[in-house]
């Protein structure tokens, strides 16, 4: 009791909210200074800051790369964190049983959130080590009989890399394309799946333009088959009802970042009736039933299990929210600018992810416009590179909308005023660019860009 | 213990509201503040007893959150966002 008002009186001594401080803890990236009216652009230089310097900053609307913690998984994670640091794989005393109890607990919600059960569920690293785990495991166990594998272009990258690891091997992988909507065509499945075909991967949401696959349909297709059905569904787990059994999946892989949990855990469902079997990737002590050795991170998958209960609750509060905030955005923006084209099919489609593509306009010079905001062209890991997105050009982008796209991310803590601030800035810098391009002009004169004939100089 | 009363459950509310409003992180703030007030209007017609004690429990054991991470918040507080200065004290 007396701990907890010193710790209160100590913690009333920090300010509420954080003024102009020149000791604040500057972890955080100095990005934008904000402007003072007697003040003049003040340089970059922070080391003599003036006392009224304040930065501020940007909104975050990239939630499809990740996501911030939701403060009920915080919570739940700290004790474990602090107190309770036993090794859950320690039988023979109470730290760690207490550890393997926050552990066992954590399975028992994951599984809740995808109507599995928690034997089936085995913790990992993440949504990338899962995938590897599913497409690596279940080609290589069943390799003496069956050679061949199934998925599409658009998968994640961790998807395609596997299986090109696999061709490597003397596997064989049909890469399915899509269609202009971005969901793939079920007649070329069923005539693409071979009698000596193990598994077939098709993600539920894709990351880069939200659209939602016919997962139950592929399912059904798949188990007629008798072909092992993989999805990766780190993008849609918590966010749209998902059903192992209904929807038929063998395996899928889950992604605590995704969902409001923390980085660097993850899930991957095997199922057990009828039991599929994989080939285990990472040798060690046996722990997660052989499939995956290495002590289990307790505080780790403690907040992956909070994630998915919260997720599990606030589900349907958060889609019809997110989906009111997503028809606000693309509304206004398509209302006020031309030529701007949402990639992905707008009914199979996951609200929170919506895909822009500005005509005339070249995408990382509105990102770069745009800094007050956080935001992304294509996914987190190609955007390295300068070459437009596979996703995009899958799905028939011709190569300039290609460059031009946007992605906007709508989370559970995105607000109306973030919308609204993005959509404005967004629309400014639009016509702003479009103002400075020469193409635009050309367009607006009325002459078919198609139809000119570049000159190579 | 008697079953909560309006009066108690009111209490609850107002507590709640307060204590959420003096979350440092812009985005948690905005988030309690209107799911705390959209929950307990979603639940303002739940008239069995039994229901009404165990919403009132978890919203406890939110508010015991609540407090946590609003310290927690403010003792790794950090820049405020781009929109906070033109906000109106609205959230």
């Amino acid at each position: 009791m007396l701990l907890r008002t010193a710790w209160r009186r100590a913690a009333a001594a920090v300010p509420v909210a954080p003024g102009p401080k020149s000791e604040a803890p500057t972890r955080g990236l100095r990005l934008r200074v904000a402007d003072h009216a007697p003040q003049s652009a003040v340089p970059s230089d922070t080391a003599t800051a003036p006392q009224a310097e304040s930065v501020l900053r940007p909104l975050y609307m990239d939630v499809q790369a990740t996501t911030p913690l939701d403060p009920r998984v915080l919570d739940a994670m700290l004790p474990y964190l602090v107190n309770y640091y036993g090794n859950p794989h320690s039988r023979t005393h109470a730290y760690g049983w207490e550890s393997e109890a926050a552990m066992e607990h954590a399975r028992q919600q994951v599984a809740s959130l995808i109507g599995a059960d928690p034997r089936e569920i085995i913790f990992t690293s993440g949504a990338t080590e899962s995938n590897n785990i599913a497409i690596k495991g279940v080609a290589r166990f069943y390799k003496s009989r069956k050679k061949h594998l199934i998925t599409t272009q658009t998968e994640h990258k961790c998807v395609l890399d596997s299986c090109r690891s696999l061709e490597a091997e003397g596997f064989q992988v049909t890469y399915l394309p899509v269609k202009k909507s971005g969901i793939i065509d079920l007649k070329e499945l069923e005539a693409a799946i071979q009698p000596d075909t193990s598994l077939v991967s098709v993600m539920t949401v894709n990351n880069e333009i939200g659209v939602k696959q016919p997962i139950a349909e592929i399912g059904r297709i798949c188990s007629s088959r008798k072909v092992y059905f993989h999805t990766d569904a780190a993008q849609a787990v918590g966010k749209i009802p998902l059903d192992v059994n209904d929807m038929k999946i063998d395996l899928m892989s889950i992604s605590g970042h995704k969902i409001y949990g923390p980085k660097g855990v993850g899930a991957i469902y095997i199922r057990r009736r009828p039991r599929v079997r994989v080939e285990a990737l990472q040798s060690g002590g046996g722990q997660e039933r052989g499939m995956r050795s290495g002590t289990v991170p307790t505080p780790l998958v403690v907040g992956l299990g909070a994630a998915c209960e919260v997720a599990q609750q606030e589900m349907e509060y958060d889609h019809k929210r997110i989906s009111k905030l997503a028809e606000r955005l693309t509304q206004k923006i398509m209302r006020s600018l031309p030529d701007v084209v949402m990639n992905g099919d707008p009914e199979h489609h996951y609200p929170g992810c919506i895909n822009l593509s500005f005509a005339y306009v070249e995408g990382e010079s509105l990102l770069m416009a745009l800094k007050d905001v956080a935001l992304s062209s294509g996914s987190a890991c190609t955007s390295a590179s300068l070459e437009p997105s596979y996703v995009l050009r899958a799905i028939g982008t011709d190569e300039d909308l290609a460059h031009s796209s946007i992605r906007f991310g709508i989370g559970r803590f995105t607000t109306e005023e973030e919308v609204d601030y993005t959509v404005e800035k967004c629309i400014h810098h639009v016509k702003r660019l479009r103002e400075m391009s020469p193409l635009w002009e050309m367009v607006q004169d009325g002459i078919d860009l198609k139809s000119i004939k570049w000159t190579q100089h | 213990m008697a079953a909560s009363s309006r009066a108690q459950v009111l209490d609850l509310y107002r507590a709640m509201l307060r204590e959420s409003k003096h979350f440092s992180a812009y985005n948690y703030r905005t988030y309690a503040v209107r799911r705390i007030r959209d929950a307990f209007r979603e639940n303002k017609n739940v008239k069995d007893p039994v229901e009404i004690q165990a919403l009132v429990n978890k919203a406890k054991r939110d508010l015991e959150i609540i407090r946590r991470q609003v310290h927690i918040g403010q003792m790794y507080s950090t820049d405020k966002l781009i929109i906070e200065n033109q906000e109106t004290p609205r959230t």
